[in-house]
């Protein structure tokens, strides 16, 4: 990582990070853990502009930024914006980039994050575009792997569920296969990961699986990343009674699993995983949404050049 | 002409200046026309297809008379007919061939095939990364989605 790299850099697409700049942002994340700064973005001000709703990502990002002694304004839901009025998203970027700092930004529409990137002058933040990236989310589950894990490099790496509309596991995948990383798609057919994907992963020549049973390979994993079937994703409510229930993880899977297997969610869960899994040493996903602050803190205080 | 005197194959008129396509695949040869606007040019446009041609078969052409194609141009017909050529006219000789190419970033010339992408639903110029070109994959440089050729529509 070349000194002040990130300094003014906007946080788009996991596909714009390095090997090394991924590593780069972990290693901060772990600095600022170990060591809190409360000063470190006082008189700073973070625009959190929330086209869709969302709790967990702009409440980490809101306490990401207050931890480190900086400020936030913005809005939760765009009826109460100027976007109601009819304003372009150019407009809203162009607007709000004269009141802020940094501006987190969540958006239903694909590639409105780069669009806003290109308008503003100051970094922005990518909190997810419709159902393409949603960066902060992938290093925060990179970060969680490396801590509960102790490595990223060689894990076998199961990800369940709807692996067709799911954006955290088509980051995750892509972020991955920095590491040598073995895949199991573990899914319904119907939810199957999607080509574009599977043949990016075999130009790059990583091992993957694809698999309807857990049970096929959960002996095999070192990580297990659950994902919700997410019902605003089917445009038929019908197959979506089909598949909201197709795995249900519980005790029964203990005697299938490595001791050391741990298991990751992005959550809301909605009952994909069973609360009793909640107190075994395999269940990492609070621990996984507590990493957010974290791993937003360190990008905050990257892009606004506080750390170099 | 035929021994009988009946004309049994309509050439097309040499240019003196001008621009001649060739080697369209012939399916596209409207599609390229289109693209370049002839329907709107005052210029002499002679276009044919289904012609045979040994390597693609059927082929299609296209002359212009007293037009040279900008760079763009050029770019844009790489987008759907890879293999055509450009042939660049003066005093009726070909001063210049130029083998059309796909250029590593594509922009302005083909729509999003993402309804949902920003590029659908805002004015915003369309951007495209060739991550192979034959067979053809770009990306998309807004929503990330990869389109084929059979996905490419232009605008």
């Amino acid at each position: 990582m070349k000194e002040g790299g990130f300094k003014g850099r906007d946080i788009i697409s996991i596909r714009d990070f390095s090997k090394s700049e991924l590593l780069y942002v972990l290693k901060i994340a772990k600095q600022i853990e170990k060591n809190p700064n409360p000063n470190l973005l006082k008189e700073k001000i973070l625009s959190t502009l929330f086209f869709e709703p969302s709790t967990r990502t702009r409440l980490s990002f809101t306490a990401a930024m207050e931890r480190l002694g900086g400020q936030v304004m913005g809005f939760a839901t765009p009826g109460v914006s100027s976007v109601k009025k009819g304003e372009t998203l150019w407009d809203t970027i162009k607007m709000v980039e004269q009141y802020a700092d940094v501006i987190a930004m969540r958006h239903p529409i694909e590639g409105s994050a780069r669009l806003a990137a290109e308008a503003a002058s100051i970094p922005i933040i990518n909190c997810g575009d419709g159902s393409n990236q949603h960066p902060t989310q992938t290093l925060v589950d990179l970060y969680t792997i490396q801590k509960t894990k102790g490595k990223l490099d060689g894990l076998k790496v199961g990800m369940l569920g709807d692996l067709k509309y799911g954006r955290t596991v088509h980051s995750l995948a892509i972020a991955l296969s920095h590491f040598s990383t073995t895949f199991y798609f573990i899914s319904p057919e119907a939810l199957k990961m999607p080509k574009e994907y599977i043949d990016e992963l075999k130009e790059k020549k990583i091992k993957y699986e694809e698999v309807v049973e857990l049970k096929k390979v959960s002996k095999e994993l070192d990580v297990l990343y659950v994902t919700r079937v997410q019902k605003e994703r089917f445009p038929d409510p019908v197959e979506y009674e089909k598949y909201k229930d197709f795995y249900k993880l519980d005790k029964s899977l203990l005697p299938f699993i490595k001791k050391d297997l741990k298991i990751m969610h992005p959550l809301p869960r909605v009952g994909e995983i069973s609360p009793e899994l909640d107190e075994t040493p395999h269940a990492v996903y609070f621990e996984q949404a507590g990493n957010g602050i974290p791993v937003r803190e360190a990008l905050l205080a990257l892009v606004l050049g506080k750390i170099k | 002409m035929s021994k009988a005197g009946i004309k049994t194959e309509l050439k097309i008129p040499a240019i003196k200046e001008g621009t001649v396509i060739d080697h369209i695949p012939a399916k596209v040869t409207f599609k390229v026309a289109n693209m370049l606007d002839v329907a709107n040019m005052s210029n002499v446009v002679s276009v044919a297809t289904n012609l045979r041609s040994k390597t693609l078969g059927e082929k299609g052409i296209i002359k212009i008379g007293g037009k040279f194609l900008t760079e763009e141009e050029v770019d844009k017909i790489a987008v759907v007919a890879p293999k055509a050529t450009v042939n660049i006219i003066k005093d009726y000789r070909v001063k210049e061939k130029i083998k059309v190419k796909l250029p590593d970033v594509i922009e302005k010339i083909v729509k999003c095939s993402n309804p949902d992408c920003i590029t659908n639903n805002e004015e915003v110029k369309t951007k495209f990364y060739a991550l192979g070109k034959e067979p053809l994959k770009i990306r998309c440089h807004y929503c990330e989605r990869c389109m084929q050729r059979e996905d490419i529509e232009l605008i």
